[in-house]
Parts: C-alpha cells; sequence; structure tokens
C-alpha cells in the first residue's frame, strides 16, 4: 500500500450530526450503552426536534469544515411535538435537491429516522454516512478557510 | 391607433383616479417612467392629480406586492407595542396585479403581512415583460435615449441607432415560461382573462442544468454567481423577505460573511434561494433587479419545479391551498431518507 493510499484509508471525516432530543439521541447513547461499533466520525450536536434544524444549521456546518452532515429524527408519526419531523421532512426533502442542484455531492447531507430503542440501527447509519462521506474525500466546496 | 399598452394605461389612470376620488382607497401603486429609458419606477399616488403619472408598459419588472406591506403600515395610526389594534376599518391601497404579483399577494396574505380586505387590486393579463438586458445586448450595448413600444414591437434609438427589435424576442426568462398570466385574486380587471397557457417546456432552463454532473453543476453555480457583489438588489426587490433581520445580517451566529468571499456568496445565494421555496411565483424581479446580470432566478425555479414534483402545490394559487412547506401529509415522499432507502436495499 502506498503512502497516500494508506493515508487516504485512515482518513476519518468530520460529520456534524443533528439528532433529536427525544429519538435519534437517544438510539445513540443505546447504541454507546449497547457497545455496538462505528466509527468514531460523528461529532452530535443534541437538538429539541428535527423541525429545529433549518437549511442555516446544515451550511453553517459545511461552512465550518465538516465533510458531511446527518441530520436524525423520530419515525413519521412518533415526534415529540406530534408533527415537527414531517414538516422537516418536507424541508429537507426540498434542501436535499437543491443541494445536489447547485453540485454539492448527494452524500455529503444525509437524513435519517431513529428511534430512541434502534442502538443497531444508530451504528448502522453511523458506519453507512461515514463510508459515503469517505469515499467522497474532504469537503472542498462551501467550507470557508479562516 | 392605440398600443394595448396605451388603452391599459389610460384605463389604469381611469380607475386610480375614480378609487381616489371616491376615497375608497388612500394610496395607489403602480407605475411611473423614470428617468432612463427601459426602467420603470414603482410609483404611490397619494392625490387624484397624481393619477395622471402613473403608466404601464413593458418594462414593468419589479413586483409590487414588495411595497405593500411597509405601505399598508404607513397607513395606519402611529401606536406603540402593546397598544390595542385601532378600531374600525383602516385605511384601503390600492395595487396594479399580474398573475405572479397577485400570487404573491395571496402568499403575502397566507402569511399575515397583508389583509385582503385592505387591498383593491386592478387585474391585468400579463402579456411578458421585456428584460432590458437582452435589449441593450441586442443593441451592442451602446447608449439608448428612447424606446418607442408598439404591440410587437420595440423601435429603440440613440445616438447614431435606430433598431427595431421584436418583443418577443427579448422577453424575460421567467414570462417566456409562464403558465398563469391572469391574476389570481382581483377586484377590477383591466382587458379580459387569457387563460392558463399551454407550454411544454416549462422547466427547460432547470432541466438543462439537472442533466449535467454533480462536478459540472458546481462549475455553473458558481460561474453563475460569480460576478456577485453583495449589493442584496435580489433580497429588495423580492417579496417574499419581509424579515426583520435577514440571516445576512445576524452577526450572532453570523450565517454567512460580509464580504465577496465565493464560499459565502454562495451560502447567500443558496439560503436566500431556499427560503423562497414554496413561495415563489416566478415573478422574476430579483433577475430584474441585478445590476451584474446573474439569473439567480433558475436557483428558484428549480425549488419550484421540485415542490410541484413533490407535493403538487404552486405557491399562491388560491388563498384556500396551504403553502406547501407549512403544511405536510403523512405519505409525503421520504426515499431520500438513508434509513428508508437502507431498508428498500434490505427488501
Amino acid at each position: 500500500m502506498s503512502d497516500i493510499a494508506k493515508k487516504q484509508a485512515e482518513w476519518q471525516p468530520k460529520i456534524i450530526a443533528f439528532l433529536c432530543n427525544w429519538c435519534s439521541y437517544a438510539g445513540a447513547d443505546l447504541a454507546g450503552v449497547s457497545r455496538y461499533q462505528y466509527p468514531p466520525s460523528l461529532r452530535i450536536v443534541r437538538v429539541p426536534c428535527s423541525g429545529r434544524v433549518s437549511a442555516n444549521m446544515i451550511l453553517d456546518a459545511l461552512r465550518s469544515g465538516a465533510d458531511g452532515v446527518l441530520v436524525s429524527g423520530c419515525h413519521p408519526g412518533d415526534c415529540h411535538y406530534i408533527s415537527g419531523n414531517y414538516y422537516a421532512r418536507r424541508r429537507f426533502a426540498v434542501l436535499k435537491r437543491f443541494l445536489e442542484f447547485v453540485g454539492i455531492e448527494p452524500d455529503r447531507v444525509n437524513f435519517s429516522w431513529i428511534s430512541a430503542s434502534e442502538g443497531e440501527q444508530f451504528a448502522e447509519v453511523a458506519t453507512e454516512v461515514t463510508e459515503r462521506v469517505k469515499k467522497l474525500g474532504p469537503a472542498r466546496h462551501l467550507v470557508k478557510e479562516f | 391607433m392605440t398600443t394595448a399598452n396605451e388603452r391599459i394605461t389610460q384605463e389604469l389612470r381611469q380607475r386610480a383616479r375614480q378609487l381616489l376620488e371616491s376615497g375608497q382607497v388612500a394610496a395607489f401603486v403602480g407605475y411611473t417612467s423614470g428617468s432612463m429609458p427601459m426602467v420603470m419606477q414603482p410609483f404611490v399616488a397619494r392625490t387624484p392629480e397624481e393619477t395622471d403619472r402613473l403608466e404601464w408598459n413593458s418594462f414593468c419588472v419589479l413586483n409590487l406586492a414588495n411595497y405593500l406591506p411597509a405601505l399598508l403600515k404607513s397607513l395606519e395610526p402611529p401606536r406603540r407595542p402593546g397598544d390595542p389594534p385601532p378600531e374600525g376599518p383602516l385605511p384601503k391601497v390600492g395595487v396594479v396585479a399580474t398573475g405572479c404579483w397577485s400570487r404573491n399577494m395571496v402568499v403575502q396574505i397566507q402569511e399575515n403581512q397583508v389583509q385582503r380586505e385592505r387591498l383593491v387590486i386592478i387585474g391585468i393579463s400579463s402579456r411578458g415583460m421585456v428584460d432590458r438586458k437582452k435589449v441593450l445586448g441586442l443593441v451592442g450595448h451602446a447608449d439608448v435615449t428612447s424606446v418607442k413600444e408598439d404591440d410587437n414591437s420595440l423601435l429603440v434609438k440613440g445616438p447614431g441607432l435606430e433598431q427595431e427589435i421584436n418583443r418577443w424576442d427579448v422577453i424575460r426568462d421567467n414570462c417566456a415560461c409562464c403558465v398563469h398570466p391572469d391574476p389570481v385574486i382581483f377586484d377590477h380587471m383591466i382587458g379580459d382573462l387569457k387563460g392558463e397557457r399551454k407550454l411544454g417546456e416549462r422547466f427547460k432552463q432547470v432541466e438543462e442544468i439537472e442533466n449535467m454532473s454533480v462536478q459540472a453543476r458546481w462549475e455553473w453555480f458558481t460561474s453563475e454567481i460569480d460576478s456577485c457583489i453583495r449589493c442584496y438588489a435580489c433580497r429588495n426587490a423580492c417579496p417574499l423577505c419581509y424579515c426583520p433581520t435577514c440571516f445576512v445580517d445576524d452577526s450572532r451566529p453570523q450565517w454567512v460573511g460580509k464580504s465577496i468571499e465565493p464560499v459565502d456568496t454562495a451560502i447567500f445565494h443558496i439560503i436566500r434561494a431556499y427560503h423562497c421555496a414554496g413561495r415563489c411565483t416566478d415573478c422574476g424581479s430579483c433577475e430584474s433587479a441585478c445590476p451584474m446580470g446573474i439569473r439567480m432566478r433558475i436557483l428558484t425555479k428549480k425549488l419550484q419545479k421540485d415542490v410541484l414534483e413533490l407535493y403538487g402545490t404552486e405557491a399562491g394559487m388560491s388563498l384556500d391551498t396551504p403553502l406547501p412547506l407549512s403544511t405536510y401529509k403523512l405519505d409525503d415522499p421520504q426515499d431520500f431518507v438513508l434509513t428508508e432507502s437502507l431498508k428498500g436495499e434490505k427488501k
């Protein structure tokens, strides 16, 4: 293995994960308590609801140097605030398509539904997102050099 | 022989005069010609005499809905925060509206920025407006001192310049792909309703870009906004942008830098367009206001296309249909969600 290939294999992307307090954050907690293995690439930001996450926050994460973003909330129908994730679902669907339109790679920004009992699924999603972002390499497009 | 626009101008002045004389409205919003050819300025007539300055032609490109919230507020009796709302009916405003502007008014009514009962809307079915930049491009950016308009042609004059241009060659991009020329809400109509336009290639501009690769799309996007000087004319011309503090002006947190660094410009354009998702009526005001000729309308058009594809609604088509992003359905498409697509793969 060449040095560059080695470096690439060792590279851990930085992924900002916005997790809703009631489901996905607890799901992440359960993944830890249950000792499921997943890559150490996520930086978790706890938010009250996936409906709290705005486009500003996702773009700010990318601008600040995140290689990927994961937004995760309760399954539709299970929202602690009844309908927060339904509104979020519409907004994210439009945002994801729009970011792809302006040339952001589809796998940079990811969305998922993970309940508080799905520790295993959380580990799975974290692994999947990390792999996808790893394939893309470090983010360049919207990163601001300070 | 008078042209269609001259007839509209006459009727518009007459209607506005009647409204102001009878006291039905306190002000009437329309256009008057400014000091430059092909640039119309928004004009508020407050006395019957002033209505003689109202004009209508193919260069009325700025969206009049933009001025309504502030104008209506200025006509209310002054009050301090916490004071009870004034009693009795508040002064009304008359306004001209074509298809897209009337839809913006619907959006403003739905978002509680204006009240329907305070508007007297004079509807005009739009023939499409002319893009000044396209005209200037055709005459080689020569000095233009006057433009005489006929129904289907423009006679452009300047020092050593006299050129006749087919009006339909220089129509604005958004007007060329417009399918709703008729106002959706109005109190009086000037001329007849034209009905929906049938158009096969409504989203052609967007589809061309969608078909490019991710990298090519990024290159297109950055080259398109490359000349942006961050003057925010697009934001200020937009009737949807009424936030007291815009995200670009926020400093804690600072979502976007204030310089013209490419990253900040890109984020500004992404978020500005995204904030119009499900609300934009493609009036083209942003593009017409842009001093640098950036076609940022393509961004909002893409959002319009997606919202129509995903949720089957368009902004402002009716007062009874909620705005697409302020409502939801239990079975909205969610194949973009990672956990859902992983589930699909496992099956």
